[in-house]
């Protein structure tokens, strides 16, 4: 063996990668895909051995072995069960052998309530008929931007001038991964889904490759307060402008892009120097208050000429409501809110895990405080921060969001398997890495097939729940909260949501 | 004419098309007899590396096949399918086609008794698709018309 372990540094491996030794042929495929070297061959002995300690639970090697030879389980806490210190007592260990906070990836992974799971749907019986959307004709069509108060209409056509509009065919958009956490290959796949499915994917804020310039009209560019890649060019591609004040997984922090991860192109696109860490600030240091978020808007509108919506990101934190009003106050077209359980490519573990609001009621809160002041129809809400699935779109539209991001289901559809390393640069499913021989593992031409495929499957399952509703257009779905009923919640949980309880 | 189309920018050198070979080309065509149990058959493709490149290589099947020139009693020669195959009943192991083959995709096999053979890919002549290219998770390999 070549390595041999020391107390000093010792942490319980998180997982044990079990190989049943007969079915092993040695083929070393696993020795070659684990990324983290928790896999070696020893030709000595002529077997492939594990090394758990470095196992991250990514279960690349179970997936290429050609014979199945290989299982990865979760090492079982042989301490003594202690339901106060559990799940505690390995991340103080690390944190006093190794000196640093925690950095992870991903989104939070601590059991807090999911209220989509405690929300039910209805359906048309007997006094409603329900809808077939085989048969029938569904629309999901969605327009993002400022609507006017009122319309007037001649014979000539619509009289009222319209604010820009972002047209989505699928009311779902690829959430802000950057160029940079993820690589060059995952973002051509993003790419070319958005631009087959008629929807956008968005650059987040590490600029834009020239290359991905061609898919021009499918792209929302990023300001972030880094900002990273920001310039004319990269203005002018987009189809609308995301300023980023907050992000779900790490609400009040700025991004934090490793070093490791800085290769030539990146830096070329970022314009900074190679290997260095891409930080950007906590704070945008130009806006300190609403008045100057609104300063901000105003200038990106300015540079371009006033033909993109300009969409503000917040995340989901206490004040949500107060601040969404702020933010449509301040003349953007678009909110995305992020719920607390949003991905990231690195985060320090305390922020991840113990920082923001859910998604479910913060959506609920600022389309109920928006529509009292009046203002709803000044902006579209966009929903992301764990969507998992086409029934949590399906729910989120019906709290009251035109358009929701998708982005760990992206990532997963693409073959993330959620091992939470995306900080470390070294992701065995090539996702997000720069390392030029790893990122080969995503293929854009499958990739993207299989983005199109989840985009594709997803319309069909809303079309149909939307039919068993009785409902053949998503406008009539948005904020049509008495299609949803709550289970499980308690009085004032319901009434947070804006939704009856089961029953009523 | 269908021939195995390498794309060096998919390949994660993972082997698995030299496994798949070996499995074809196998008695049993089963994978844990052919590593295991039989006398194990020699990949016909190679994956080849250099960070960050990696691809598989084996026969191109050329028009202009340099070892079929070479090849000094015909037993390297071009089969009704068109490709370049070598008939092990006469291939005396001289090894003429490994020194004219540019890819050095030409193996020899001297595990025979009385000379030694050369071993080349043969497109997997039992099947549609050639084993690596459906091995391959990645795409690396596809199976095109020329």
């Amino acid at each position: 063996m070549k390595w041999m372990k020391n107390l000093k540094t010792y942490v319980p491996p998180s997982f044990v990668v079990e190989r049943d030794d007969y079915r092993c042929i040695r083929c070393k495929a696993c020795v070659e895909q684990c990324s983290f070297d928790a896999t070696f061959y020893d030709e000595d002995e002529d077997r492939v051995w594990a090394w758990n300690a470095n196992c991250v639970g990514c279960n690349r090697c179970a997936a290429i072995c050609p014979t199945d030879a290989i299982t990865v389980r979760r090492a079982d806490p042989t301490y003594r069960y202690n339901h106060n210190w559990n799940g505690h007592v390995d991340s103080l260990k690390k944190r006093a052998i190794f000196g640093g906070t925690p950095v992870v990836s991903m989104g939070n992974d601590k059991p807090y309530p999911i209220y989509w799971d405690h929300m039910l749907l209805n359906a048309s019986q007997v006094t409603n008929p329900s809808i077939d959307p085989l048969r029938e004709p569904m629309e999901l069509k969605t327009f993002l931007g400022r609507k006017p108060d009122s319309i007037s209409v001649s014979d000539d056509g619509l009289k009222t001038k319209l604010a820009p509009q972002l047209e989505l065919d699928i009311p779902i958009m690829f959430a802000a991964m950057s160029y940079g956490a993820l690589s060059y290959n995952v973002i051509e796949a993003l790419g070319r889904a958005a631009k087959e499915m008629g929807t956008y994917y968005n650059s987040g804020e590490g600029g834009l490759n020239k290359d991905h310039y061609k898919f021009k009209g499918n792209i929302i560019v990023q300001v972030a307060s880094g900002r990273f890649g920001v310039h004319k060019d990269y203005l002018d591609v987009g189809s609308a402008i995301e300023i980023k004040i907050g992000q779900g997984a790490k609400p009040g922090i700025g991004g934090h892009l490793p070093g490791e991860k800085v290769s030539e192109t990146i830096s070329e696109t970022r314009m900074m120097p190679k290997g260095s860490d891409a930080l950007s600030p906590a704070p945008h240091h130009d806006v300190y208050s609403i008045e100057d978020l609104r300063q901000l808007i105003y200038a990106l509108k300015e540079a371009t000429e006033y033909k993109k919506p300009v969409a503000v990101k917040i995340a989901c934190v206490h004040n949500v409501a107060a601040i969404a009003s702020g933010i449509a106050r301040a003349g953007a077209d678009i909110i995305v809110l992020d719920g607390f359980k949003g991905g990231t490519g690195a985060s320090p573990q305390v922020i991840r895990d113990n920082i923001g609001l859910p998604l479910e009621v913060s959506l609920a809160v600022v389309d109920e405080r928006l529509r009292q002041e009046g203002i709803r129809q000044y902006v579209s809400i966009v929903a992301s921060g764990g969507i998992r699935n086409s029934m949590d779109v399906v729910k989120a539209i019906a709290l009251g969001a035109d358009a929701v991001y998708i982005g760990t289901a992206a990532l997963i559809a693409i073959g993330c398997t959620m091992c939470q390393q995306c900080h470390t640069g070294k992701c065995a499913w090539g996702i997000s890495t720069q390392d030029p021989h790893l990122s080969k593992r995503v293929n854009p031409d499958i990739a993207s097939k299989r983005l199109i495929n989840l985009l594709e499957v997803w319309a069909l399952e809303i079309k149909e729940t939307m039919g068993a509703m009785g409902i053949n257009s998503i406008e009539s779905l948005r904020g049509n909260r008495l299609n949803l009923r709550g289970v499980g919640l308690n009085e004032k949980e319901l009434e947070i949501l804006g939704i009856l309880p089961a029953g009523e | 004419m269908r021939i195995v189309k390498i794309r060096e920018d998919n390949c994660i050198f993972c082997h698995l098309c030299e496994v798949a070979c070996i499995v074809e080309h196998s008695q049993s065509k089963d994978i844990i007899k052919a590593f295991k149990r039989e006398e194990r058959p020699i990949a016909r493709c190679t994956v080849e590396f250099n960070y960050p490149i990696s691809l598989s290589i084996m026969c191109r099947h050329c028009d202009d096949a340099p070892c079929i020139e070479a090849c000094q009693n015909g037993s390297m020669h071009r089969d009704e399918r068109g490709y370049v195959v070598v008939n092990p009943q006469t291939c005396v192991g001289c090894w003429m086609c490994i020194m004219a083959c540019p890819y050095g995709v030409i193996k020899r096999d001297t595990r025979r008794e009385k000379w030694g053979l050369s071993t080349k890919c043969d497109l997997c002549p039992d099947r549609v698709i050639p084993a690596c290219v459906e091995a391959c998770p990645n795409e690396a390999l596809t199976f095109e018309e020329l």
